[in-house]
């Protein structure tokens, strides 16, 4: 799996997301929602999912509020509101819909991001 | 439509009204026409009075001519019908105009009794029906300092308070020997009339007015049976109702001895194919004086056409209300009239309570009551009265105070076929199969089932009924804002203003659980706002905002953002809208004029906020909060400035009041606006906060709203001073802030608060919790601490990292992208951005940074 460095982890913001560019081939490249969660013993953890919504269709993800439902991390959309889980994609308010998550680092106080989806690295184990 | 069934309607007053509305809606096809002998269409006769307090005969209409046309219903104004010719089954108006029917229905209504006497017919002496009515004592109160009501009815006391409103000396002169005779019995009458008179209307009992002559002082002099003589410039008639059934006995139909038209259980007349309902029409001898018996009629005669077999049974005439600010409650047999029917009685002198129940001989059933002073039983009286429910073993506990067994009687005791609402003939079945169907709330319920949208006497009723039968369904009424608070808002609230919290996380530590979400942190967020004021954008706050308060302006669907700059009060100058078209046109910014009397912006991608921002301050503009749930706009009428018509300065009043309230965060957003005569230009009315200008000051209204669910606004006060009149909308706002719920504008949460605008009044105007000074000290906490959010926001190089596309590139989101429409930039649809990955040729905006350096 190659790690891409995106940016440093002082570029996000506690418990609120950021926008990254991943570029894939030459000019075209795909936008990452980045978040930071400070969790309640102090800890922190870091998500990445597309940032394009699929319901609202448009690219904002990383602008939704962030927080949790009953544990598990989730980011509101800022249009309709749905809620994405940040650890699976999947969508809270409608089973159908699910965004693509990707495997996230902190590498030497850089934010890291694997290319691979992890719906297919789950199949690829 | 030839063959459709003609049906003409003759009187286009209440029950007119609602009988055209219910015979719509079970007969599609029929073809109405309603007749109105008034010069307009029906209008809230219920609240007439309400004229005198600021509602101009527009806030009245029940209807429109819109309406109307798009109920596809005929109507004619003026329109006075003098004859019907059953032959030909014709109705003919005083001008020759006339119209055939298959059905007649006569909802021709009442006209006040004028008792014969002499000199009863000069100027000034006058009645009060309808608008007309209201607009001469208008006129002659102008030209008259004291003023005489004949009669002591229920009407009568209700006229004797215009008078004392309109600045008259005020007195009432009653046949009877007591005052409200039909309603009350003597125990009542009396301390209705101590009550009364303490508020400075004098009364007159026992008095027959002989004749009307001119007078010494004043412009007449009544002179009565008893030799005694009362000098006075205005009389008003309000010695009861005739019913209007002139029409009737030129056609001969069936009347009553003393007036009235007989109808059967249908509402047909001694002609089956001609209806009279409401206040016209006889049923079993009676005639019933009030709104919800005629709505009962209207509904049964619309049925009827419509082969329902809806019968009309007779309608209870229990009244509840509050006659120059005293409460007065009268059900059933308050005169203990029925054999053998005994009565408890309770009185309190200093505090000024009488109450009294009637109950039969076994006391087992509850037959009348009477209440002054204190109308807080009615309810439950009401109910026991109407459903025959047996008594407790002790009866008088009904009324006593705060016995602590006091019987409440719960919406549970009540049998479905308990009528809740009479105005709309909604039983307790019809709200539980409401709940059942899936209404989980008090408003659902109201607007699916109309229960206490009429006078609204049932809805403390309504409510606890409402609540018991969700809880029952284990609908737990919780107030919980989210999972990850056990609190309500109003509750939140208070935690952070008592232990001093300042920050989300701080909060959620102490009092909550889990991470937050886009509930409660937005919530908690406003609530940090209204207490501390401090910059939304500080670290610990960013994460909390909405989308729209993150970026200081507002998201739309393609993930671009609208700018909106303050242009408080609507005023701007010639330098400044250029300054706004240049950045439009700089920046290519779609631009729209908006309800709020500002221009809104769209299109900007959010790495350019920051710099159409810095242009915009600049030239002197501040950030106009469209993003905010707080003070959007304060709109204005040109105001007396230029204005023929203006009183008062509503532009520079509406400019003070944006700039006081500009960035007061709330739990949604606040409306308001400033009108500067009563012509109401700036539709104030239709806002949180509205302000109307009359000749001695401003006129304060509360709690309207325009939108999805409109609400008129409340009058709350009258010819204020500026200053009184900003420290109203300071205690009030401040109030609002700290109690409501999350997300709820300011006329639900009227509705919400127990007591509704009574009590309102008491905490904002009569201080009754003793929390004016503080919530003014709060206000003036936030508008000490103003800030442009814009301005604090360019100034560090900290905050303007958000403001771009990417962390790590230079470069825009390639899926935002317009196209032209009528000489401005859209958002490009789905298939235009296809069509342009495929260039074909369509004019397209420049996505490149190169508008920077434009
Ligand atoms: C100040 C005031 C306060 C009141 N307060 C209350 C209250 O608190 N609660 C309550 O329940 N009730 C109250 N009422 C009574 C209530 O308003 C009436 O019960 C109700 O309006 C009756 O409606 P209606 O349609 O039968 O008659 P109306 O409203 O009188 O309408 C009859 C209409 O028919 C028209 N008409 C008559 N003859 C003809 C003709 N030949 N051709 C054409 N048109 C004709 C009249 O001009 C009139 O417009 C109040 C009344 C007043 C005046």
């Amino acid at each position: 799996m190659q790690w891409n460095s995106l940016c440093k982890i002082s570029d996000l913001i506690d418990n609120s997301g950021v926008c990254a560019y991943l570029e894939e081939e030459e000019g075209t490249g795909r936008q990452l929602a980045l978040f930071k969660l400070v969790l309640a013993d102090g800890g922190q953890k870091l998500f990445a999912i597309d940032n394009w919504d699929p319901i609202g269709q448009a690219n904002v993800l990383s602008r939704g509020i962030a927080g949790s439902i009953q544990g598990e991390p989730v980011v509101a959309s800022p249009l309709y509101k749905q809620r994405f889980s940040l650890v699976t994609g999947r969508c809270l308010d409608d089973d159908s819909v699910r965004v693509p998550v990707y495997p996230v680092r902190l590498h030497e106080g850089a934010v890291q991001v694997a290319n691979v989806q992890l719906a297919e690295l789950e199949e690829a184990c | 439509m030839n063959d459709a069934i003609k049906i003409v309607v003759v009187g286009n007053g209440m029950v007119g009204h609602h009988y055209v509305e219910q015979l719509r809606q079970h007969c599609p096809a029929a073809d109405i026409t309603v007749l109105s002998g008034e010069p307009r269409l029906a209008y809230d006769r219920v609240h007439l009075s309400e004229f005198f307090a600021g509602k101009t005969a527009d806030d009245l209409m029940l209807t429109s001519e819109a309406h109307y046309e798009s109920l596809g219903v005929r109507f004619l104004c003026n329109a006075w019908v003098e004859n019907i010719d059953r032959q030909s089954r014709q109705v003919w108006l005083t001008d020759g105009r006339h119209l055939v029917y298959d059905k007649l229905v006569l909802a021709t209504g009442s006209y006040p009794f004028v008792p014969p006497i002499p000199g009863n017919d000069q100027p000034h002496c006058l009645v009060y029906r309808t608008i007309e009515d209201l607009e001469s004592i208008q006129a002659s109160a102008a030209q008259s300092r004291v003023g005489v009501v004949i009669g002591g009815g229920l009407l009568g006391l209700e006229a004797a308070n215009a008078l004392k409103q309109a600045g008259l000396e005020a007195h009432v002169v009653e046949f009877a020997p007591q005052l409200m005779a039909v309603q009350l019995d003597e125990g009542g009458g009396k301390l209705l009339r101590e009550k009364i008179e303490a508020l400075g209307v004098r009364v007159h009992t026992g008095k027959a007015t002989e004749r009307i002559v001119a007078g010494n002082q004043s412009r007449y002099r009544l002179e009565f049976k008893d030799g005694e003589a009362l000098e006075t410039d205005l009389v008003l008639f309000s010695a009861g109702i005739r019913p209007q059934d002139s029409l009737a006995r030129q056609a001969d139909l069936a009347v009553g001895e003393r007036g009235g038209i007989v109808v059967n259980d249908r509402c047909q007349t001694s002609d089956p194919d001609i209806y009279a309902i409401g206040e016209c029409a006889l049923w079993q001898g009676r005639i019933f004086g009030l709104v919800a018996p005629g709505y009962q009629m209207a509904r049964v005669a619309a049925g009827h056409l419509a082969a329902g077999d809806e019968s009309f049974t007779g309608a209870d005439m229990s009244t509840k209300l509050k006659l120059l600010g005293v409460e007065v409650g009268s059900i059933g047999d308050a005169h203990g009239r029925t054999e053998g029917a005994l009565s408890y009685q309770y009185q309190n002198q200093p505090l000024g309570i009488y109450k009294k129940i009637v109950v039969d001989a076994k006391q087992k059933r509850l037959l009348g009551a009477v209440l002054v002073g204190d109308s807080s039983d009615y309810d439950t009286l009401l109910q026991y009265a109407l459903n025959g429910i047996e008594l407790p073993k002790y009866p008088e506990s009904l009324i006593l105070p705060s016995s602590s067994e006091k019987p409440g009687l719960g919406a549970d005791a009540l049998p479905m076929t308990a009528t809740v609402c009479s105005c709309h003939n909604v039983s307790k079945g019809d709200i539980v199969s409401a709940i059942d169907e899936g209404a989980c709330e008090l408003a659902a319920v109201k607007s699916c089932t109309r229960a206490s949208t009429g006078c609204g006497g049932c809805s403390a009723l309504l409510k606890n009924m409402v609540d018991t039968e969700l809880a029952k369904r284990g609908v737990e009424v919780k107030k919980d804002i989210c999972e990850h608070f056990a609190f309500s808002r109003q509750e939140l609230f208070h935690l952070v203003q008592v232990e001093k919290i300042r920050t989300f996380d701080e909060l959620l530590n102490q009092h909550g659980q889990g991470l937050g979400c886009d509930i409660c942190k937005p919530a908690v967020a406003s609530i940090l706002a209204s207490n501390w004021n401090e910059f939304v954008l500080a670290r610990a706050h960013v994460g909390l905002q909405d989308t729209n308060d993150t970026f200081l302006a507002n998201m739309q669907k393609d993930g671009t953002y609208s700018v909106v700059p303050r242009v408080p009060g609507g005023e701007i100058t010639p330098d400044k809208l250029i300054v706004i078209g240049q950045v439009a046109k700089k920046y290519r910014l779609y631009t729209k004029v908006t309800g709020g009397q500002r221009i809104d912006l769209f299109g900007a991608r959010v790495e350019h906020l920051p710099e159409i921002w810095r242009e915009l301050i600049d030239a002197g503009f501040e950030t106009g909060h469209a993003y905010g749930k707080s003070l959007r706009t304060v709109k204005s009428c040109v105001g007396s400035t230029w204005c023929r018509y203006g009183v008062q300065d509503s532009v520079g009043t509406a400019i003070d009041i944006e700039n006081r309230y500009k960035g007061l965060r709330s739990p949604h957003k606040i409306k308001m606006a400033v009108s500067g005569c009563t012509r109401e230009c700036a539709e104030a009315q239709s806002k949180d906060v509205g302000v109307i200008a009359t000749d001695k000051g401003w006129n304060l209204y509360v709690c309207g709203n325009g939108g999805m669910k409109p609400r008129h606004a409340d009058l709350f006060a009258q010819d204020l001073d500026t200053d009184t009149l900003v420290r109203y909308i300071d205690r009030f706002l401040m109030f609002y802030v700290r109690t409501a719920d999350r997300l709820q504008r300011t006329s639900v949460w009227l509705e919400s608060l127990d007591g509704g605008l009574d009590y309102l009044k008491e905490v904002i105007i009569g201080d009754s919790l003793g929390l004016a000074g503080e919530l003014e000290a709060q206000m003036q906490k936030v508008v000490g601490t103003y800030q442009c959010e814009w301005k604090t926001a360019i100034s560090s190089e900290e905050n303007l990292k958000r403001f771009r596309q990417f962390v790590n590139a230079d470069k825009p989101d390639a899926n935002i992208q317009f196209v032209e429409e009528r000489g401005q930039w859209r958002p490009a649809t789905a298939e235009e951005k296809n069509r342009l990955a495929n260039s074909q040729a369509i004019p397209v905006r420049q996505l490149t940074n190169d508008t920077q350096s434009a």
